[in-house]
């Protein structure tokens, strides 16, 4: 497809750039870039790029907009709270740049659906927020053959890097496996400057768009660090691992594999399953691990209540040849106790998502 | 005395300090010199064990010891260490 002569117009600065011309705007304009998640690296990723003239913009997110959020996320509004993120995000890039496609992917991204996501876009820019996620977009962007724009921000630090492409190292090149769950806090729980994903999102828009075009040279093989409070950039060499499971000489990682077990994390079972379990007299164990407070004001009436602080002196009244599943208020708690109960030798344990806010009232 | 540069998430561990002088002529050494300092970071370097855990990465200037001669690596006193964790920020 062509420039129209608004397009022209639009993209005037770009186009007497001799590096880009009106045949690199064309390149942008047929290219399709996937963004993974829409929040603090997102936000910004996906306003440069649709004003850049990005033809077609996937995003994958299956939040909703809450003000906490807008201290980084400026793709959304306090018009926006309460509103699904996908719908918030593509009404503001359609309104920066009405010419380009937005698709709506409403869902977490998973091994299930992942390659086939992926593989429908030139380039992707992982801005998720959980080791999980991380790796699962790494490999499906090593399987697909994808550039990943990568990048990672924590309270004042970030890190860039661009992974996958045909010469360069991964993600698991530089990090083979991932923290075991609570030893790194979240940006949820360890806070974050909110003009640093900023920052660091533009630097893998400006990725996304060197990729696109085939001009300058990527991040590839380099990590470049960020430290907002010093102010100070820095470098380091990547280099691709030989031994690497997926994009190494002998690789063992040849499709999808259950991320949330390799980063340690329970598995999961949603309430809904649960309760259908329970109504079907299914033989397993529920465990509420809350304070006996909380339990009292409300309660599933088939759990247990070990409260998680008695969970390792209490945990042989637990039958542990049965299937036990573990539930809290919102699923945090729940899941340490799922990693000690597994850690003590119980083979099958489940962790229930959303904790007993997301059981049904009967 | 090599310098060495303590990342964001494991600053609490180092008494807030964003870099540490620490001495030795290998990277095990200065490791041990600083882990003496700030007994508190041994628990996130290394794992039980003894080895470095494999979501921590500590390069020499800009080169990752992995590709070096691992924990043996040689330092000078001009020398800069850096300790870089995986972090996994982004959206929430």
């Amino acid at each position: 497809m062509s420039l129209t002569a608004e397009e022209l117009e639009r993209y005037s600065r770009h186009i007497m750039l001799p590096e880009m011309g009106a045949e690199g705007q064309e390149k942008l304009k047929n290219s399709k870039v996937l963004l993974v998640g829409t929040g603090g690296l997102g936000a910004p990723l996906g306003l440069y790029l649709a004003a850049a003239g990005v033809g077609t913009i996937g995003l994958v997110d299956f939040d909703t907009v809450s003000v906490s959020n807008l201290q980084r996320q400026v793709i959304h509004g306090t018009k926006d709270i309460g509103r699904r993120k996908l719908d918030s995000a593509a009404d503001t890039l359609l309104d920066i740049n009405p010419n380009i496609n937005i698709v709506k992917h409403e869902l977490a991204l998973t091994s299930e659906n992942a390659l086939a996501i992926v593989g429908a876009y030139d380039v992707v820019a992982d801005g998720t927020d959980n080791f999980p996620t991380r790796y699962l977009v790494n490999d499906a962007c090593v399987l697909t053959g994808k550039p990943n724009a990568y990048g990672s921000i924590f309270r004042f630090e970030g890190q860039a890097s661009v992974f996958a492409t045909e010469e360069g190292p991964c993600y698991r090149c530089l990090y083979p496996e991932p923290p075991p769950p609570g030893l790194v806090p979240s940006c949820a729980e360890g806070g974050v400057l909110g003009i640093l994903p900023g920052v660091i999102g533009l630097i893998q828009a400006t990725e996304v768009v060197k990729i696109l075009l085939g001009i300058g040279q990527t991040l590839a093989g380099r990590l470049l660090l960020y430290d907002a409070m010093n102010m100070k950039f820095r470098e380091l060499k990547l280099r691709k691992n030989p031994d690497c499971p997926v994009c190494g000489t002998n690789r063992t990682v040849t499709k999808l594999i259950d991320y949330h077990q390799f980063c340690g994390m329970p598995k999961e079972i949603s309430a809904l399953e649960v309760k259908a379990k329970l109504a079907r007299k299914d033989d397993f164990v529920l465990i509420d691990v809350r304070e006996p407070h909380e339990h009292q004001a409300r309660n599933i009436p088939e759990a247990t209540l070990i409260p998680l602080g008695q969970l390792p002196q209490r945990m042989l009244e637990i039958d542990r040849s049965k299937l036990v599943i573990v539930h809290c208020k919102s699923g945090m708690r729940s899941a340490k106790a799922c990693t000690l109960l597994r850690e003590s030798g119980y083979p099958n344990v489940l962790n229930m998502t959303g904790g007993i806010d997301a059981y049904p009232a009967s | 005395m090599a310098t060495i540069l303590i990342p964001t998430p494991l600053r609490q561990y180092a008494g807030g300090q964003s870099s540490v002088d620490a001495t030795g002529s290998s990277v095990s050494e200065v490791l041990a010199s600083l882990t003496s300092q700030h007994p508190a970071l041994k628990n996130h370097l290394y794992n039980d064990e003894g080895r470095l855990r494999s979501f921590v990465n500590i390069y020499v200037n800009d080169e990752d010891i992995r590709y070096l001669d691992k924990e043996k690596t040689a330092v000078a006193a001009a020398d800069t260490l850096s300790i870089v964790p995986s972090i996994a920020g982004g959206a929430a």
